[in-house]
């Protein structure tokens, strides 16, 4: 499976919506039936292409949530209401509807079983997706490395998976979930309610001893003050990979 | 206020783009950065796709490396920034 994704022609397809399942009042997931599948990596992405009744093509690039393992590959897509492609993912798009999408792509953002170093994962709100697909993925494994996630997102209601992280965390399989709010907190919540800063890096990310790989995706504003909080931490800038996802989602929108 | 760096993306976003052009896998390409000597995966780049094209710039000095104009069924490709470019055979 992994072989299969580094080969072949990058050609459209196909691809028909099989499931739709509401993840927060603005995200959702979309599952599709891809027939002409090559398998993926955790972390890659795809590119979807929607096309007007006169002929006008747009593309944008959207994280595979799914691992490698699962029969239907998973988009979580955030809906951005300026956005000329997510609106219609998210809001249009039915059940039996079909869009072109081309992929798997990127073998930077990849995280592989059986790479041993303790794992950092620093996700800002749909930056979680590529993120998710990696813990999806490690979840199966029988050696893995111990994980930690940092989840910035802006209210309780935000939070992208939170069930089924709270799942993985009772695993009990080296697994840590820190989750911070910037914009509002319930009451009784236990977890950061602050911007990323260097104290909650120190908390949370491994000491630099550990050689981690840490994998941090989201807003490219988060996206680099979280990196450059991570080498201020002494982390070697390689074993940091960052994927942007633009001012509000960009790629995405 | 979205600023220019706000926009910025890296070099995954165009891992598509890419490969339509170079038909491999890209993203973990090497590349040297013909301004200042600066060695990094296609994946570190940075990238602006807000312009009229696509423009990568070197994440050490910022200077660009290469342009990607796509139009009328051509590509318009600008790599004299880009000293060398190293990838995986397919």
């Amino acid at each position: 499976m992994a072989g299969a994704a580094l080969l072949g022609r990058l050609t459209w397809q196909a691809a028909e919506l099989a499931e739709l399942m509401r993840e927060t009042p603005r995200v959702s997931s979309l599952f599709f039936n891809v027939p002409e599948w090559p398998g993926h990596l955790a972390g890659q992405h795809i590119d979807v292409r929607l096309t007007a009744e006169d002929g006008y093509q747009t593309e944008r690039s959207y994280s595979i949530a799914s691992p490698p393992e699962a029969r239907l590959v998973e988009l979580t897509v955030e809906r951005l209401d300026d956005g000329e492609v997510s609106p219609y993912l998210v809001g249009e798009l039915k059940v039996g509807d079909k869009v072109e999408l081309r992929g798997p792509i990127g073998l930077h953002f990849v995280w592989r079983m059986g790479d041993q170093q303790p794992m950092l994962l620093i996700a800002g709100g749909s930056g979680i997706v590529p993120l998710m697909a990696m813990l999806r993925h490690r979840a199966l494994g029988m050696h893995k490395p111990p994980a930690r996630l940092l989840f910035s997102s802006r209210t309780y209601a935000d939070i992208i998976y939170r069930e089924e992280l709270d799942r993985l965390v009772a695993m009990n399989d080296g697994l840590t979930v820190f989750h911070t709010l910037t914009r509002e907190k319930p009451d009784g919540w236990k977890g950061f309610t602050r911007r990323l800063d260097a104290a909650m890096v120190k908390e949370v990310a491994w000491p630099k001893e550990e050689t981690p790989a840490a994998f941090v995706c989201g807003p490219t504003p988060f996206v680099e003050a979280a990196a450059d909080l991570l080498v201020a931490a002494g982390y070697d800038p390689l074993w940091v990979k960052t994927e942007r996802f633009g001012p509000t989602g960009t790629v995405g929108g | 206020m979205e600023t220019t760096a706000d926009m910025r993306l890296d070099g995954n976003a165009i891992g598509g783009l890419l490969r339509e052009i170079f038909t491999v896998e890209m993203t973990t390409a090497v590349g040297t950065c013909n301004n200042c000597g600066a060695v990094n995966e296609v994946g570190r780049l940075h990238v602006y796709l807000h312009a009229p094209g696509t423009v990568v710039r070197c994440p050490a000095c910022e200077a660009v490396l290469l342009r990607i104009v796509r139009g009328r069924g051509r590509y318009w490709i600008d790599m004299s920034g880009t000293r060398t470019l190293e990838m995986a055979e397919p």
